[in-house]
């Protein structure tokens, strides 16, 4: 059976043109989907029941042995972390936060290693943004800055930018001027008609050359810039200047260099600065297909877009002293609940040391580098091939994706169902 | 069967006549009735004024913009924190409440019904996300058309009848409730980082001006036979000397619909300056009121500020951005691709501002000088002039003359010169208070059919009872005890449960949500259109498969059908 208008869930592209040819619970092929939703689909080695570890090996046990072992963990616990859910659905992650809620636990997603600095820069001075299909019908210049999408978000140009046509744009490629800004040439720098290469931590300086050029104060910019020459800075300045509607898309090498949130909110006041002159929006490239999705459940229901500790009983945050690296960092906690992430993989050493020393478990279709570090590990159905629900697209467009066949695997919703109501029950009232 | 009495009530029900009558009312499985068992719960309201459940006609409350406030605000977040307690989850959040904040505040303060004033098609999936997070009021939701690219080529085309069939097609699909324009045209134009002034203005590439897309609007939404009219965002939404561009709006409205206002004209007071720059700002209160008063066709809510630190958000990006080059704090975007725009920024509203103070002065003016209350809702625009539980002081400031005086007093000086409020004696009675906030706004809702905004025998039992004994209470004087008492109720009623008990919510919510489905014949079902399907093969970045909201997310919806005369 071949199944159209698919939602990819791997990264925050969203695409949702796929076509998955199923036959029973087996997928058999994928078309429109780059390399990495190919894999998605069909790489899919997935554990087959819960395991607990014992002594040094694993035992299989049952999913209600599981849940009900995990729920007296984390009863148990005095300061237990609820982290990941980026790669689930909405309604997951909703029961995720009421469960920290009623534990008294700190939940946080991945922003906490990803985006985290830009939500800060935004906190500071807001966000001027749009969806895709904004840039798609009216970009002229495009700016992929600290990112690599032909890599990373491999649909990216040819969805929403540089390969897209779009409504005033009969033909993108030759319409639209692409800058890339990194600090070496990648892919996506080979087809940019600018390329400006930064000396790794440069980014603040340049950005504020910028700003001050587009303020007019060309005089004051010296010959380089953080190994960037004078002549094409100006001209850099001049492409957006001249343009009738400029996007910025960043990633992880402005958020996580040197400067961080600062690097951000200087590119968003250039921005700022550019829409007194023009038309200019500035954009994340979220990593996690729902890392965004995650952002909005935690904001709606608690105020905040991660790092939101109920210790207090009230949801209080504080990035720095309630981000999950800088809690198990300082080894504040003592249990932990993973929820589709893999933070062995992606945290410092400190952090996952510390995972590996308390109970940790794991709810993840897969087996990864936390499963090292896990007491239990739950596989769950995977969200957008045998289980449903809600994600949100890098620039916050809603998407339901879709179950492609029901397996047998019960999904994150229905095991943290089950995991909350026992919490609620030896929690009472 | 459950079954509940409330006895010795002071009721004032507008759309049933009864303006301040001591009754019982009965309840049974949710609705009123004639009687009830003698086996039914009783609840004393010992003379307490008791009214509808409360009905915000414009509120932002949830979805994309909303959400990005609260996002963007942490020093909001942490200014209106409450703990878990009982069946309440914990909140955050003081202009831009969490969701659950919003909603037990809202039931707290006696309301049962809220319409978010703004959800763009596109991502209408996330307020109804929302909405099933704001489980203490049934929920609807205005739909945004204002810079739809399919409703201005119709509009082109002078093609009435297919600008309906898009409304049709959206509305079922994104499941909304109504058409909401804000600032028609001016949110296109914002895409290229223009606007328009008039509504005269070209919109760029499009060739149509926002005269024609609302005129055009307003016949359509007839065509449908939708239960509320068209409810606009006037152009040029706090520019000095703006009343002009109102003005000129109003007197496009025909007169098409003898069960409600044709037209609804959303937070006036934003619309009703006079003057040319900041500096010589002036209330035209007295104009807009004349001119609302001589058209039965329209209907308006105040859009009233109170002073204080608030958050607006709106989909009229252009105006975001004009606010942000004064005030200079923070500034976020979200147009939305071939439909609308959206802008937030923080702002306080200072008395030590003439412009805040003449501001202030008009919503109220507004208020006191349109005649007739079925056409002037109270609001603040919630939160662009004022968080919503600032109700309770506007409301005593309606009634009281005196409240009003003692205010006055504290304002810029000069702010006398520039507005008329200090002329103004009129003081509204509790009666003008109930249609306000309630009758009022489901009459204009067009939802009075399934029972919302009244106490007859066949409607929702969605009740109010206030801490407060009309019989004896001078509001004029005591208007420090009306404010206290709109504040909390005794007893909120939703669909016949005690859901809000003297400032605690004491049950899990059960909303629902209503949105309208208008049947439109063939020719017209714009789903096998390929012209607009084209729309979503090249210019969309999702496919029409994946657009229309599925009904798992709206788990107790309520549709109104209609049948459109195409």
């Amino acid at each position: 059976m071949k199944i159209e208008d698919v939602v990819c869930p791997f990264c925050g592209c969203l695409c949702d043109d796929l076509v998955v040819e199923v036959e029973g619970t087996r997928i058999v092929s994928v078309e429109n989907g780059c390399t990495l939703a190919n894999e998605k689909f069909m790489g899919d080695h997935r554990l087959k029941t819960p395991i607990r570890r014992e002594g040094k090996g694993w035992k299989e046990t049952t999913y209600d042995e599981a849940i009900r072992e995990t729920a007296q963990i984390l009863c148990d616990a005095d300061r237990p972390l609820l982290y990941g859910w980026s790669g689930t659905h909405g309604e997951a992650q909703s029961i995720g936060i009421h469960l920290a809620e009623i534990l008294g636990a700190l939940v946080d997603n991945t922003s906490t290693v990803c985006h985290g600095p830009s939500i800060l820069a935004i906190q500071e001075v807001g966000h001027p943004g749009c969806t895709l299909g904004q840039v798609k019908n009216r970009a002229d210049v495009v700016v992929y800055w600290g990112t690599n999408p032909i890599d990373a978000h491999p649909r990216h140009m040819s969805r929403y930018t540089t390969f897209a046509d779009g409504f005033f744009l009969k033909d993108a490629f030759r319409d639209r001027k692409l800058i890339v800004v990194d600090v070496r040439k990648s892919e996506s720098a080979n087809i940019a008609d600018e390329f400006v290469r930064i000396q790794p931590g440069g980014d603040y300086a340049v950005l504020s050359a910028l700003r001050a050029i587009v303020q007019g104060k060309r005089s004051i910019i010296p010959p380089s810039v953080a190994g960037v020459s004078r002549e094409q800075l100006f001209r850099v300045a001049d492409l957006f200047l001249s343009a009738k509607f400029g996007a910025i898309f960043f990633g992880l090498g402005l958020t996580m260099s040197r400067g961080k949130s600062k690097n951000i909110r200087n590119a968003i006041e250039l921005t700022e600065e550019l829409n007194r002159h023009t038309k200019f929006i500035i954009s994340p490239m979220r990593g996690h297909w729902n890392v965004y999705g995650s952002n909005e459940v935690f904001t709606w229901i608690t105020g905040y877009p991660y790092a939101v500790d109920f210790a207090r009983g009230i949801a209080f945050y504080n990035p720095g002293e309630t981000t999950s690296v800088d809690v198990l960092s300082r080894k504040e906690c003592d249990a932990c609940l993973v929820v589709a992430s893999d933070p062995g993989a992606h945290f410092p050493k400190a952090c996952a040391e510390h995972l590996a020393r308390i109970p940790t478990v794991q709810i993840d279709p897969h087996v990864n580098a936390t499963t090292h570090l896990s007491r239990i590990q739950i596989p769950v159905a995977v969200t957008g091939i045998d289980a449903e629900g809600t994600a949100y697209r890098m620039d916050g467009v809603p998407i339901r994706t879709r179950m492609l066949f029901k397996g047998n695997y019960p999904s994150d919703t229905a095991v943290l169902e089950q995991l909350y109501a026992i919490v609620k029950e030896i929690k009472g009232p | 069967m459950s079954e509940f009495l409330i006895r010795n009530a002071y009721v004032i029900d507008p759309l049933s006549g009864i303006k301040g009558e001591i009754m019982d009312i009965a309840i049974r499985n949710g609705r009123i009735v004639e009687e009830v068992g003698s086996n039914a719960e009783v609840i004393d309201a010992d003379h307490c004024l008791t009214l509808p459940g409360g009905i915000d006609s414009h509120s932002h409350v949830c979805g994309t913009k909303v959400n990005f406030g609260r996002y963007m605000s942490p020093e909001d977040m942490r200014a209106g924190r409450t703990a878990r307690k009982g069946v309440m989850h914990v909140t955050s959040g003081y202009s831009v409440p969490t969701t659950f904040g919003n909603s037990y505040r809202y039931s707290v303060m006696g309301y049962t019904t809220v319409l978010e004033g703004a959800m763009a098609p596109l991502e209408a999936r996330h307020t109804h996300e929302e909405f099933t997070a704001t489980p203490h009021q049934d929920m609807l939701a205005n739909t945004l058309f204002d810079g739809n690219w399919s409703i201005m080529e119709a509009v082109r085309e002078k093609d009435m009848k297919r600008a309906a069939a898009v409304v049709a097609w959206t509305l079922s699909a994104v499941k909304g409730f109504a058409i909401k324009l804000t600032n028609p045209g001016g949110t296109e134009a914002w895409g290229w980082g223009e606007d328009v002034h008039s509504i005269q203005d070209q919109v760029p590439h499009f060739g149509v001006t926002p005269a024609e897309i609302i005129q055009t609007m307003i016949r359509a939404n007839e065509l449908l036979n939708l239960p509320h009219s068209v409810h606009l965002h006037c152009n040029a939404l706090g520019v000095p000397g703006n009343y002009r561009t109102t003005l000129d709006t109003i007197d496009l409205v025909p007169d098409l619909n003898d069960k409600r206002q044709s037209l609804y004209l959303t937070h006036l007071q934003f619309h009703s300056y006079g003057g040319s720059t900041w500096k010589d700002i002036s209330s035209k209160s007295e104009d807009i009121a004349r001119a609302v008063n001589n058209k039965p066709a329209v209907a308006i809510d105040m859009g009233q500020i109170m002073f204080g630190r608030t958050t607006t958000m709106t989909a009229d990006g252009p105006m975001e951005f004009k606010l942000y080059m004064l005030h200079h704090n923070k500034w976020s975007n979200h147009d939305v691709e071939l439909e609308t725009g959206s802008g937030i920024i923080p702002v306080y509203y200072s008395r030590k501002s003439l412009v805040n103070c003449v501001m202030w002065a008009i919503g109220l003016e507004l208020a006191l000088l349109v005649k007739d209350p079925w056409r002037c809702m109270l609001s603040t625009d919630n939160p662009n002039g004022a968080p919503f539980v600032k109700y309770p002081e506007i409301i005593a400031l309606l009634m009281s003359r005196h409240f009003r005086e003692n205010e006055i007093a504290l304002l810029d000086p000069r702010t006398a010169h520039y507005v008329p409020l200090p002329a103004i004696d009129r003081e509204l009675d509790w009666y003008d208070i109930a249609v306000m906030t309630r009758a009022g706004q489901a009459k204009a809702l067009g939802i009075t059919g399934i029972g919302k905004g009244s106490l007859a025998p066949g409607a929702e039992a969605d009740i109010a009872i206030y801490p407060l004994k009309p019989e004896s209470l001078d509001p004029s004087a005591e208007y420090q005890q009306v404010m206290a008492g709109f504040g909390k109720t005794r007893y909120t009623i939703k669909r016949g449960r005690v859901v809000a008990r003297d400032g605690d919510v004491v049950v899990e919510g059960a909303n629902s949500t209503i949105w309208t489905r208008a049947t439109v014949p063939p020719g017209y079902d714009l789903s096998v259109d390929p012209e607009f399907m084209k729309k979503f093969e090249q210019y969309y970045t999702v496919r029409m498969s994946n657009y229309p909201v599925q009904d798992v997310y709206l788990p107790r919806g309520i549709c109104i059908p209609t049948e459109a005369s195409l």
